[in-house]
Parts: structure tokens; C-alpha cells; sequence
């Protein structure tokens, strides 16, 4: 027995545990009382808790506290009070137009900071966080739009999408051309469109040929020059914005099977005042027409 | 082994008289919890209790009075010398403001304290824990009320040994009640600094402060009365780590309060020491009257060598020169001194005390130039100043142009009390376009950023490089904030984003 071993250390004149390894033993001291007490005193202070907070798991139900604390009445009222505070501003954007909102010194840092909240919330999926897009998701900093980056444009598109399905969305699609060109003329008018906005092309293509393929079919939508068609958001072809890729595999691609990408309408989903907040902020951007 | 090396070694067994185990002399019943050992300090009279009081004064009077110092600033900013204001975000030191920005001063600040604290202990060791640290500092104001209200050591050891009389609970009550009116005060003080004092001390009175002022006076009361009442030599003990920190880098040339063995031992009462001195044998000066140990706040007998218990506070230097006074031997049989002294004495070698050292210059060097640099940018910052955050998400748009384009959050700060017009520069690019979002241009064409009175205000613009060469994937831009009216220029580097090898 380890009792039996018990000594006092002659040096301190403490006792020792009775436990040695290669001859040091390990001295017995004692814990200040008060730490005890302050042990104690947490489970006192734990009593009150179970008292005056809803604590104890009940079969259906828990102990309710003296307090009446509820942690989701709190956060219920957090929200109210939040709501009340934010009323007569929310009022504001939603009675005023994008272009008054732009206007007002006070109303335009409320709904941009509205509308950043909600663009994280819902565009931020496909538009990235900071609304630089992605393949075939536009960038909304750049200078280039395909429905039109007015202050009311941006609404619009907002409110009710892109071919969407919505009556007032925007409507216009690529048709695949798999069945109406022919792979050779494909390639050619790929290297037309790439020679437009003055990227490479192949050596020894005919671009002669790509343009009159271009002319027979594109040019309705895109426009003699390229150009492009915001009524039918045809893009332009001569900037060096790209939605889905400038390589030739890529236009290709885009010729034989078309294009339509689809922004769903946010209007009902959204609330009026959120839905201007996100076109006053989606402008900010930079990329904003005046 | 020489005389004196033999002498050595027996100071050293005898420097620890093994006391007596707890629980008794049964070692199977040593309790699972030790209780604390009350310690009733004697009063001292002497030089270092005298410093100690002037200490005491001092710091105290610059804690409890510094609130209500008045400096002017001029109209709308605050008349407080010392102030804290969180609501505006301001921390005012008499001619020193400092806003959120420059809270790097802070860290300046710890560095200064840190390395101050070294220094002191490379000097002298445990000045601070003796002399200025705040739980040394109540302690000794809480033990100064308790041996006016219970009396001196003896007087308060008997009184608590007798049974209690009703004069013994009214002059518990009334120590009582003095601790909780130092702490109560202690906390009303610490309140001042975060508001205009004159005006908080009205509402406290009239109960119009905000409740987050009652609550911190209560915190800092309860804290003070137990720390300075209660705990007392208990925090230094088991609560600080200073202690710890000082055992790791004191050095042998560092002063200690330090027992001088080599003069003491043997120990013996002054009686027999003149009846083995007229014998010829050597006697040590130390009579063990205990004078060291009872004057102790925290209860330690310096006599057993260099300790964790000891805050080197020197009141038992004052008690032991007095007694030594009283027999006519030597003073300083205790004393700031170092145990390499000692050995070197015991040798036959003078004692030397060397406070330069590489490690002294090393930490006087660190605090001069800390100390340069932070006076040097104080004396030189600007009263206007400009942070930039590069967007990063996207990092870099290419309009339809082909051009590049950077996004950039610009805040802007403006410490004086006026509103100011300021421009933007931004050098480093070829040829380069500022967009202010949100911003339109003035009248006159210009764009300008105005900022009120003592605010920062944040603008976002958009950095376009139009030149047809590319930039790199990263180039070093300088954006320059001007004061068109001063010509004030307050600058900041940041970077300008392209696609990478492009």
C-alpha cells in the first residue's frame, strides 16, 4: 500500500502522496479552500439559472423560469423592433421610383445597404458575391448589358426575369443551328464573329464566306454590324465581353446547340421595396447606364 | 569544504525550517483543501513604507482626480482631459486624440508597458508587484483601514482569539463599511473616464445615468472588495502570472529583496550572541525576532531565499533596520541585493551592482525607439488620413473597350472640426479614369468629396486604365487624398488587378 509510504518531505516539510518514480517524490498540496468555494458557489449560481431561465426537459414541454425569457419571443421581438425601426424608410422605397430613390442622398444609402443584403441572399448564387459573374451568367460591373443597364432596365429585368415564362419578361432566343448550317459554314462564320471584335482567326479562312452566313442568318437578331439587339438581348459581338467564351469552340458550341439562359422573376418572391433596393444597388456596380 | 562554504550550506538548511504539515502531525489526514493562512501584517515605519505611501498617494490621486482635469479643445469636441468616448469612437489624452484607425497606438503602448516591466525587473525585480501595481496599491490603502478599525497586528489577533464583544462587530462593521466605500468610489472613478465627469456625477446622484454606469460601479465595487479585502496576497499568488513570467527572466544581477545570510547565520538571541562573541566564535546578526515575517503582506519569510510570495516591497527591510537599530548592529541585514552579491562577499570579493548590462540597454533600446517611433507619429500625423479596400469580387472588369477596370472602397477621415473638400488621385497607371459612384460632378466640373466635421466618410470609385498596353497582373498604385482648400495631402498604396500574363 502506497499509505504505508507516506513521509514528510524534509526539505519543505511537506507531506509527500506516497507515490515516488526513480526515487522523486511527488509532494502532497493541498488546493486553497477557496477555490472550493468557488466551485460551489458556480452551482449556486447554476440553481438560479435553472430558476429563473426555461432549463429542465420536460416529457413534452420544458420548465418555463421565473423570467418568462423565451428565446424565440426574443428573437421575435429583435425582429419587430427591427421592422419598426426600418418602417418609415421601407415605406419610402416602396412608394418612390428607382430614379427618385438614385436622387435622395438618404434613401439611396438605405437601399443600397437593402439591396446588398439582398443580393447576397438571392443573385449572389449565380451572379457571384460581388456580381461578377460567371459563364453565362453576366458580370453586373462590367459596361456591357444585354437587356439594358438603365436604372429602369435593371428593374424591370429584375422584376420579371429573363425568359422566364413571365408575359413581361424578356423574351429572345439563339436558336440552335445544328440542322440549318452546315459544319463548314459554322467554322467560318465562328471566325467571323471572332474577327469582329478583333480576335484572331484561323490562317487561311475565307471571312468572306463567314460574313455572308452571318448576313443570311445572324444579322437579324445581331444586326448587320453585330451589334447586337437589346429587344431581343441579341449580345453585341464587337466588344470584348463574352458571355459563355470567345474561343472558337465555344461560339461553336453556342451555334449548334443556341442559347437562352434563364433569370427567374422575382416579383411576389421578393418585396417591392427589396426589388428596388437590388436595382439601386446592382447600378452601383459601375456598370450602370445613365 | 572551507569555512565558508560550510557556513553557506548550513544558512541554506537552516533558511528553511521545515514548518509544521498541514493537518497536524497524522500526514494520512492532510485535508483535501488547504484553508487559507489569515495574515495579520504589522505596521512598519521606515524609508520604503514611506515610498510606498507616496506611491500610494500619487497614484491614487492621479486615479481619482484625473476625471475631472479640464482641457480645452475648442467648441464641439469634449473639455475632459482624459476621456474614453465609445459612442463617438474618440479616445482623448490631454492634447493627444486618437480615433479608431490609430488604435495601433495601443499596441505601441502594451510594447512600451511589457518592455517597462522588463527593464524594471532587469533593474530592480519586483518594483512593479512592491510598489505600483493596483492590487498592491488598494491592499495597502484596504490594510491601512483595517488596522486603524482593528487595530495593529497583536491588538487585531487578540480581539479575534477572545470571544466577540459588540465593540469587535463595530469595528468589523466599520471596516466594512470604509472597504465598501473605497470600492464604491473606486468604481464611481472608473465610470468618469468613459463620460463627462461633472455631468455624470449629477446624474449618478440624481439617478438619471444610464444603467450601464450602476452596473460597472457595481462590478468594480464587488471586484475591489473582494480583490483588495478578501483575496489580498491570494491573487498575486495563485491568480497573476507575473510571478511566473518574473522567475523566467530575472537574472543573478537583478536586485532582490534579499536576506543577507552571510551576515545573519548563525541566528541566535542578541544575549547568547555576547556570550559566544567573548568566546571567539562567530555569531551571525539575525536575533529571529520575526519582524521580517509579521510585516509581510503576504506572509512570507524573506529569510528562506528569493520566492514567488514575495512582491519585494521592502517593508521587511524597514522592520528588520529597525530592530537592528535597536541593538546597535548594522543596518541593511536585509536589503535590495543580489545572492551573486552575496557569494561574492562570502569569497572575499566586493560586492558590485552593475544596471548596465546588454540585457538593460537591450530593453532601454527597444523602448526608445518604440517610444521615438509612436512620438514621431504623433507629432507628425496628418489631420485628414485615407484607407482603401480593393474590391474583391470581382478583382478586375474588362469593359466592352477591352479597358481594365478596378474597384476600390476609399475611406475617407477628417479630424478637424470643419467641413473640407477633398480630390483623388491615383498615379501608377498610364492612363487612368475615376468614376466616384453615386458622386455626381460639381458644378465646375470637378469631383469632390465632401466630409463633415470631425467624420470619416466612405465613397466608391472605379479605377479604369484606358492605355491599349494591359498593366500586369498586379501593379502598385498611389492613391492620394488632397485638401483642395489646404493642399493638405494625406497618401496610401494599394494595387491595380489584371488577368494574369495576359
Amino acid at each position: 500500500m502506497a499509505e504505508e509510504h507516506k513521509q514528510i518531505d524534509a526539505l519543505t516539510g511537506t507531506a509527500t502522496t506516497g507515490h515516488e518514480w526513480d526515487g522523486l517524490r511527488e509532494l502532497n498540496t493541498p488546493l486553497p479552500r477557496w477555490w472550493l468555494w468557488t466551485f460551489y458557489l458556480t452551482i449556486i449560481w447554476s440553481i438560479g439559472y435553472w430558476v429563473v431561465y426555461p432549463a429542465w426537459p420536460l416529457v413534452t414541454n420544458a420548465t418555463q423560469g421565473l423570467f418568462g425569457y423565451h428565446s424565440r419571443a426574443a428573437v421575435v421581438e429583435d425582429i419587430n423592433a427591427l421592422h419598426a425601426m426600418r418602417g418609415p424608410m421601407m415605406q419610402q422605397l416602396a412608394t418612390a421610383s428607382t430614379a427618385e430613390i438614385a436622387a435622395s442622398p438618404q434613401l439611396i444609402d438605405f437601399a443600397r445597404a437593402q439591396g446588398r443584403v439582398a443580393f447576397a441572399d438571392n443573385c449572389a448564387p449565380c451572379h457571384g458575391a460581388g456580381g461578377g459573374g460567371a459563364k453565362g451568367y453576366p458580370n453586373l460591373n462590367d459596361d456591357d448589358w444585354l437587356w439594358g443597364g438603365k436604372l429602369a432596365d435593371i428593374e424591370q429585368t429584375i422584376r420579371y426575369g429573363v425568359r422566364s415564362g413571365n408575359d413581361k419578361g424578356h423574351q429572345g432566343n439563339m436558336p440552335p443551328f445544328k440542322d440549318v448550317l452546315k459544319p463548314a459554314e459554322m467554322s467560318s462564320v465562328a471566325d467571323y464573329v471572332r474577327s469582329l471584335s478583333g480576335l484572331s482567326t484561323e490562317a487561311g479562312v475565307d471571312l468572306k464566306a463567314g460574313q455572308k452566313v452571318f448576313a443570311d442568318n445572324c444579322a437579324v437578331c445581331h444586326g448587320d454590324a453585330g451589334k447586337g439587339n437589346r429587344e431581343v438581348g441579341a449580345p453585341n459581338l464587337t466588344d470584348k465581353i463574352w458571355l459563355y467564351g470567345s474561343d472558337k469552340a465555344t461560339i461553336v458550341q453556342g451555334l449548334q446547340q443556341g442559347r437562352g439562359g434563364v433569370m427567374p422573376v422575382w416579383e411576389g418572391r421578393l418585396s417591392e421595396p427589396a426589388i428596388k433596393a437590388l436595382a439601386v444597388y446592382v447600378y452601383g456596380f459601375g456598370g450602370g447606364e445613365k | 569544504m572551507t569555512q565558508l562554504e560550510e557556513l553557506v550550506r548550513q544558512s541554506e538548511v537552516k533558511a528553511a525550517p521545515p514548518p509544521a504539515p498541514p493537518g497536524g502531525d497524522d500526514i494520512d489526514e492532510i485535508p483535501l483543501y488547504a484553508a487559507r493562512r489569515k495574515i495579520y501584517p504589522q505596521s512598519v515605519q521606515g524609508t520604503f513604507r514611506r515610498i510606498k505611501w507616496i506611491v500610494l498617494l500619487v497614484t491614487l490621486g492621479i486615479y481619482y482626480i484625473l476625471p475631472f482635469v479640464r482641457w480645452d479643445r475648442g467648441p464641439n469636441a469634449p473639455s475632459q482631459a482624459v476621456l474614453i468616448d465609445f459612442p463617438n469612437r474618440r479616445f482623448y489624452f490631454f492634447f493627444i486624440e486618437l480615433w479608431p484607425q490609430e488604435v495601433y497606438y495601443l499596441t505601441g503602448l502594451l510594447i512600451l508597458a511589457a518592455i517597462g516591466l522588463f527593464l524594471m525587473n532587469a533593474l530592480a525585480g519586483r518594483v512593479w508587484c512592491g510598489y505600483l501595481c493596483p492590487q498592491t496599491v488598494w491592499t495597502d490603502l484596504y490594510m491601512a483601514i483595517e488596522r486603524f478599525t482593528e487595530g495593529d497586528r497583536r491588538e487585531h489577533m487578540k480581539r479575534e482569539s477572545q470571544p466577540w464583544t459588540v465593540e469587535t462587530y463595530a469595528r468589523k462593521g466599520a471596516k466594512h463599511f470604509l472597504w465598501l466605500m473605497v470600492a464604491w468610489w473606486t468604481g464611481g472613478a472608473w465610470v468618469l473616464y468613459f463620460a463627462d465627469a461633472p455631468t455624470l456625477v449629477k446624474d449618478l446622484a440624481t439617478g438619471n445615468a444610464p444603467f450601464v454606469a450602476y452596473a460597472w460601479i457595481g462590478i468594480l465595487t464587488v471586484t475591489t472588495y473582494t480583490l483588495a479585502g478578501h483575496m489580498r496576497e491570494q491573487v498575486c499568488l495563485y491568480m497573476c502570472p507575473w510571478p511566473r513570467i518574473q522567475a523566467a527572466l530575472t537574472d543573478e544581477y537583478a536586485l532582490n529583496v534579499t536576506y543577507r545570510y552571510d551576515r545573519g547565520e548563525p541566528r541566535m538571541s542578541a544575549k547568547k550572541a555576547e556570550q559566544l562573541k567573548a568566546q571567539g566564535e562567530r555569531v551571525g546578526d539575525c536575533v529571529d525576532c520575526l519582524q521580517c515575517v509579521h510585516v509581510c503582506p503576504t506572509g512570507i519569510d524573506i529569510r528562506q531565499g528569493s520566492q514567488l510570495g514575495c512582491i519585494q516591497c521592502g517593508l521587511c527591510i524597514d522592520a528588520c533596520n529597525t530592530i537592528m537599530a535597536k541593538l546597535g548592529r548594522p543596518r541593511n541585514l536585509i536589503a535590495y541585493d543580489t545572492d551573486l552579491n552575496i557569494k561574492e562577499r562570502l569569497e572575499g570579493r566586493p560586492s558590485t551592482y552593475k544596471p548596465i548590462r546588454w540585457r538593460t540597454a537591450l530593453y532601454a533600446a527597444i523602448i526608445a525607439v518604440a517610444g521615438g517611433i509612436m512620438i514621431y507619429t504623433l507629432a507628425t500625423r496628418g489631420s485628414e488620413g485615407i484607407s482603401v479596400i480593393h474590391d474583391r469580387n470581382p478583382m478586375f472588369v474588362r469593359l466592352s473597350d477591352g479597358s481594365l477596370r478596378n474597384g476600390y472602397t476609399i475611406r475617407i477621415v477628417n479630424k478637424q472640426l470643419k467641413s473640407r473638400d477633398f480630390v483623388i488621385a491615383v498615379d501608377g497607371l498610364p492612363s487612368t479614369l475615376i468614376d466616384f459612384v453615386g458622386l455626381p460632378p460639381r458644378a465646375d466640373g470637378r469631383q469632390l468629396v465632401a466630409v463633415g466635421p470631425d467624420q470619416t466618410k466612405e465613397v466608391r470609385i472605379l479605377v479604369t486604365d484606358y492605355s491599349n498596353t494591359p498593366p500586369a497582373a498586379s501593379t502598385s498604385v498611389l492613391f492620394s487624398l488632397i485638401d483642395v482648400n489646404s493642399g493638405e495631402v494625406a497618401q496610401v498604396r494599394d494595387h491595380f488587378f489584371g488577368p494574369e500574363g495576359k
